[in-house]
């Protein structure tokens, strides 16, 4: 593992008790706004001292209570974007990126930097002052700024949280780009499911200061055990597929995810590229025998393997399928389960509308795109 | 003493640049410990912080007086600092212009120290955790960010120490008394001429002269903090 990391630590009320493993890629650290996201990074980077535990990053001992070992941020490696950007208001954006290169311990050269420029399209930016950019640049600045310092771990703080879907969606392919560019430990903290969808290589859930659970995204987000961590619109399986074929005529995009066939909007991606589809539990209906003509485009022939009702009681039930190869997730009421006398072991038909898999729940998937 | 015109007397003009020298070495010789204080009193909790504050700020409400001969004490030839001073470096300042320069600079540190703290206080910690991360130390971070924006609170720390040492009296006559060319600063030279018959011609022109220096220093440290808010951004020009 890049980084292993096992440790406690009590502020006030609130205790931190966690351990993560990360290796190459990105890690997503998931949960809502109190669960220690935040905490976690902060005690990689150096900000906060844990009572107790180890932070180990490729090999190099960060932090060792017991050992006594503590070392002060500046000597760590690591990385840290945070949600506000933090530019030096008093230095433009040239300096900005090039203030961590004099304490690189392997200094950029003036073709690494100039290839991050490029990388993320910050030639036309140099000469400008933070508070002369929008929100998604200085958020570009800000990586640039820590990747010039060549970290062995790259950690992002909610590093896309103020800004809205449009400045998202320019900065999501250059996180994408670095991933791939890179043999980089990413860290990244968010509590939005279509980030961690489009970038989790690993997901690690956290809840109330611990890590409920952590694994590849498809598996932790097809447990039934889990939706209920997720907010009510964002639960759903995270399927990986391929894609095999375009319709350009009626603007589809077929996708093979393990033997079934989706389809979705028209995507720009190769044929045999990998690519997520996030399928999210309320968009997916459920139905059993003949069903004549339907709008839904989507139909995966699938078996219930297990219901748990909400322990909110609000008349809804999350319904697992195992369609094969994979596992997928169904939200419906009380009643639909009734009606169509659903139990484990029952064949059913997994009907999704094309319309319901929009841009949000379609992300490229490097691994899938590789093999 | 060249007659430098404005209507001067050459005794008048040596107090005028006896005043200027003095107000610019205090304020010069005190900027860097006031930062190294505002420092610690900002940023650092330790038993007896009260007590530093206390002290750094006795001089503020002490009556000026108080405060010279408490200097004249301990600084002058046979107060313990001044008799050390004197045999080991040969440095004697009761008298001296050095001395009125040491009394401006101790009535001028407080009001040096409130400012540049208050600055200090509102330096976003998270650009300092920023550089940090890139892998600067803190020295590095202190001078790299943290002293360019505490510039607006330097030069407004400054321009006090600079106007208090000007209107410096009462520390100054009781520790270094009113010796012309020497120790007579403008506030003196003022002070001297409304007390002898025919001196308030005299009086009038340096208390003119006074009010143009304070007026020029004022709306300098004005436009200069400004430009200085402008270019770190965002940041209050006398915070």
């Amino acid at each position: 593992m890049m980084l292993s990391l096992d440790l406690s630590h009590t502020t006030g009320a609130f205790t931190l008790e966690a351990r993560v493993e990360a290796g190459a890629g990105i890690t997503v650290l998931f949960g809502p706004s109190g669960s220690g996201k935040t905490s976690l990074i902060n005690a990689v980077a150096g900000l906060i001292r844990p009572d107790r535990g180890r932070v180990v990053v490729k090999g190099r001992v960060l932090v060792d209570t017991q050992a006594g070992i503590f070392l002060p941020p500046w000597q760590r490696g690591v990385g840290l974007v945070f949600q506000e950007a933090r530019l030096f208001p008093h230095l433009d954006v040239r300096a900005n990126l090039l203030y961590g290169r004099r304490w690189s311990a392997d200094p950029a050269t003036d073709g690494d930097v100039a290839r991050l420029v490029d990388l993320l399209d910050l030639g036309p930016l140099l000469g400008r002052r933070p508070r002369h950019l929008s929100g998604g640049e200085r958020s570009r600045v800000a990586l640039g700024r820590a990747l010039v310092a060549r970290p062995d771990v790259l950690l992002l703080d909610e590093p896309l949280a103020s800004l809205d879907a449009a400045r998202k969606a320019e900065i999501l392919p250059h996180v994408e780009r670095l991933r791939d560019e890179r043999e980089l430990v990413i860290i990244y903290v968010t509590h939005a499911i279509e980030e961690a969808a489009r970038l989790a290589d690993t997901l690690v859930l956290m809840e109330g200061g611990a890590v409920v659970a952590s694994g590849p995204i498809e598996v932790l987000t097809a447990r039934l055990d889990l939706v209920g961590r997720f907010p009510a619109d964002q639960a759903g399986a995270v399927l990986t597929g391929r894609v095999v074929a375009h319709h350009a005529g009626e603007g589809l995009t077929e996708v093979d995810v393990h033997g079934a066939r989706l389809l979705v909007p028209r995507t720009a991606d190769a044929l045999g590229a990998g690519l997520r589809v996030r399928i999210a539990a309320r968009d997916v209906s459920l139905g059993r025998g003949p069903l004549g003509r339907l709008s839904m485009l989507n139909r995966i022939e699938a078996s219930v393997l297990a219901i748990a009702p909400h322990l909110a009681d609000d008349g809804m039930v999350d319904v697992a399928l195992s369609a094969g190869g994979f596992t997928l997730v169904a939200r419906v009421t009380r009643r639909a389960v009734a009606e169509l006398d659903l139990q484990p072991g029952v064949a059913v038909t997994a009907l999704v509308k094309s319309v319901a898999l929009d841009r949000r729940s379609l992300a490229r998937d490097q691994a899938t795109g590789q093999t | 003493m060249p007659d430098l015109g404005f209507g001067l007397g050459p005794d008048e003009v040596e107090a005028l640049l006896l005043s200027l020298r003095v107000a610019c070495v205090a304020t010069l010789a005190s900027l860097p410990l006031a930062v190294a204080v505002a420092w610690v009193l900002a940023r650092c909790a330790f038993p007896g912080k009260a007590l530093l504050n206390g002290a750094v700020h006795l001089p503020l409400v002490l009556p000026p007086v108080v405060t010279g001969y408490v200097l004249l004490l301990l600084l002058g030839r046979n107060g313990p600092i001044g008799a050390f001073l004197d045999q080991t470096l040969g440095v004697v300042v009761a008298f001296r212009w050095t001395g009125a320069v040491v009394a401006s600079a101790v009535m001028g540190f407080p009001l040096a120290v409130r400012a540049i703290r208050l600055s200090l206080e509102n330096v976003d910690r998270g650009l300092e955790a920023a550089a940090g991360s890139l892998g600067a130390p803190p020295f590095w971070v202190f001078l790299t960010v943290t002293l360019p924006l505490i510039t607006p609170g330097l030069l407004a720390g400054a321009i006090l120490c600079f106007a208090k040492s000007l209107g410096e009296f009462g520390a100054t006559i009781t520790f270094v008394s009113n010796i012309p060319g020497e120790t007579r600063t403008l506030s003196s030279a003022i002070y001297t001429f409304t007390q002898v018959p025919g001196g308030d011609g005299a009086a009038l022109r340096l208390t003119l002269v006074a009010v143009a220096i304070s007026l020029v220093a004022l709306v300098a440290s004005e436009v200069l903090a400004r430009r200085v808010a402008a270019r770190v951004g965002g940041h209050d020009a006398l915070a």
